[in-house]
């Protein structure tokens, strides 16, 4: 048997043809074949993803061309439609996520990473994989009977006596809104922010925090002019994915955004977005035109995220490949 | 003045840590108010009846869910089915065959599918299965779901067949066994707690999702025999009932709630205590 093999290799082709059958026939060719077939069925999966959005979408693409994205108007009866009120709410409820988020998560990593001991920062980055398991939808049930009370009683009229000056901070309260879907958010997306980043910090050579201390710095000096900064790249990655994450989150926010598609400044005000037009109009959707607008929607959020999740990729990779060059 | 300085540097310090570490506790103590709300509302509601019994019509009170449960586990078994497979094969070849430009060609279109909003994966089931069959349908729910089972499992497959000593592959080898042999026999049951821990992980991620069933599953007040017509689940459930104007309904969700939660939270801490640990070998 060895020796057929090793007589196959040097041998011509008419005997290369013989060991390549020899291959198959003790299946290591069938075994490759099946698992790149469904390895391959993947790459079909996502093509026919983008295709069937693009072709849904068609309808609506001709009759509003890129007009649709600066449209405000959404008039289902008319059937004239517009994304900017869609675009607008995912925006802003994703950068009031990402305002609260991000210090607090950037903060909560740093302690898991630089402070706390080995044992405890696995022990809370356990729970804090848990907490980002939690279904959205159940953001979304404490969200209606938990946070919008409490948006309305509390929180918000804190907030209008101290800021009420501002536009942001006018106008009546519901406690659904743009303020309330943002903060949902934002503890959606922290779990995200934390164990990324954690992971990074982690591995932020040990020398570098040595040196800094050496020179006179204090803790905080060293983990603020020298960790940060050395996994600056890392971090900005992980709130690329926190992004869009939320972007496309759904169930929660259509819960508590109060489901208007109006551009208002005040953050108390109720909006709407991609994602919860999408939730809550899909199954009413009647006319080819209408649900062809809601495809071209569900289009403009794939490329969004598409974009953001690349460029995180990419980031991440990068400082990966960063250390590697440097250990 | 340069005490001043040094005081001023040591408190900063002072201060900034100390926030660090109640940013950390805020975000761990938000996991255990879930918790405690969903315990408090959840199980006050809670009894033998939600288990056993079809919702009861509006106005009426009580009822329970067991279509819906029973309809959580058809749609995971379709996922896990449609799902699965594709993830286990696919981890296979990225592990064992891939070339370098396929290979990463589909570990970039996984991480891509796994950062779509799963919203959008309700509107391609809804295109690839329900305007074919021109009815919402437990099938279609389940390739919603199955398609974003595939991801995770096939991620974590790739890494703990990588994680495998090679020389556990050379011993085989080396006993004249070949290619897929040593890889069904050897590699594949040396990884075997790692991978079914990444397949339970997208189970009970899927288990959850909400969005990619609204127009594909659609939901159901009554039993869904066979797997044809549309489907209620927890999910739904809880969605429907929650924005509802019932008091009775909003009480049932929150058990419904706890229900889903538990699930949730038991295969994870399970999963990643016990499978975690029962893996063979040490990963690097």
């Amino acid at each position: 048997m060895s020796s057929n093999a090793s007589m196959a290799k040097r041998a011509p082709s008419s005997w290369s043809v013989r060991a390549y059958l020899r291959r198959l026939a003790t299946g290591d060719v069938v075994a490759h074949m099946v698992t790149l077939i469904f390895a391959a069925s993947i790459v079909l999966i996502a093509t026919l993803l983008v295709f069937q959005l693009w072709n849904n979408s068609a309808a609506s693409r001709q009759q509003f061309g890129w007009g649709f994205w600066t449209t405000q108007t959404w008039d289902p009866v008319f059937e004239h439609f517009g994304a900017l009120p869609f675009i607008y709410g995912t925006l802003v409820t994703s950068v009031l996520a990402l305002i609260i988020a991000v210090p607090l998560g950037l903060a909560a990593a740093i302690f898991l990473a630089e402070l706390s001991p080995r044992v405890i920062s696995d022990k809370v980055a356990f729970l804090i994989d848990l907490l980002a398991a939690v279904p959205s939808v159940i953001y979304g049930l404490l969200g209606i009977f938990v946070v919008v009370p409490l948006m309305r009683t509390t929180i918000g009229p804190a907030l209008k006596d101290a800021f009420g000056f501002l536009p942001l901070f006018s106008g009546p309260n519901y406690g659904v809104g743009f303020l309330t879907a943002g903060i949902i958010l934002s503890i959606m997306v922290v779990p995200f922010i934390i164990s990324v980043s954690r992971e990074i910090l982690l591995t932020v050579p040990r020398e570098q925090r040595e040196a800094a201390l050496a020179l006179g710095a204090t803790r905080w000096e060293s983990t603020w002019k020298v960790v940060i900064p050395w996994a600056r790249t890392g971090i900005t990655g992980s709130i690329f994915l926190a992004l869009a994450r939320a972007l496309g989150e759904t169930m929660a926010v259509t819960m508590v955004i109060g489901n208007d598609p109006k551009i208002r400044d005040s953050l108390f005000a109720p909006g709407y977005t991609i994602a919860a037009v999408i939730a809550n109009e899909f199954t009413e959707a009647t006319g080819k035109l209408y649900l062809s607008a809601l495809i071209e929607l569900g289009l403009v959020l794939f490329l969004l995220t598409f974009i953001l999740n690349g460029m995180a990729r990419l980031l991440i990779l990068a400082t990966e490949t960063d250390r590697g060059r440097a250990s | 003045m340069k005490g001043f300085r040094l005081i001023w540097r040591k408190s900063v310090n002072m201060v900034m840590l100390t926030l660090t570490g109640v940013a950390a506790f805020a975000v761990v103590s938000v996991l255990f108010l879930i918790l405690g709300y969903l315990v408090y509302y959840g199980g006050r509601s809670l009894n033998w009846n939600f288990f056993t019994q079809l919702p009861k019509p509006v106005g009426e009170t009580g009822g329970g869910m067991a279509n819906a449960i029973v309809g959580s586990a058809k749609l995971l078994f379709l996922a896990a089915v449609i799902g699965l497979p594709i993830g286990l094969l696919g981890g296979v070849y990225l592990a064992e065959f891939g070339g370098k430009t396929f290979g990463f060609v589909v570990r970039y279109t996984t991480d891509l599918l796994n950062g779509v909003p799963s919203i959008i994966m309700g509107i391609f089931a809804y295109s690839l299965v329900v305007v074919p069959m021109r009815h919402f349908s437990t099938l279609a729910g389940g390739v919603a779901l199955g398609i974003m089972t595939i991801p995770i499992s096939l991620r974590s497959t790739e890494e703990f067949l990588r994680a495998v000593p090679v020389s556990l592959r050379e011993g085989a080898m080396a006993l004249g066994s070949n290619r897929w042999k040593t890889i069904a026999t050897v590699v594949l049951p040396a990884a075997r707690g790692g991978i079914i821990t990444g397949m339970l992980l997208a189970l009970a991620r899927v288990a959850g999702e909400t969005a990619p069933l609204l127009f594909t599953a659609f939901g159901n007040q009554f039993w869904s025999p066979g797997w044809n017509q549309p489907i209620s689940s927890l999910p739904v459930v809880i969605y429907t009932y929650a924005i509802s104007p019932y008091d009775d309904w909003h009480r049932q969700a929150w058990a419904a709630g706890l229900v889903l939660l538990g699930l949730v939270f038991v295969t994870n801490i399970v999963v990643r205590t016990f499978l975690m640990r029962g893996t063979s070998y040490e990963r690097s």
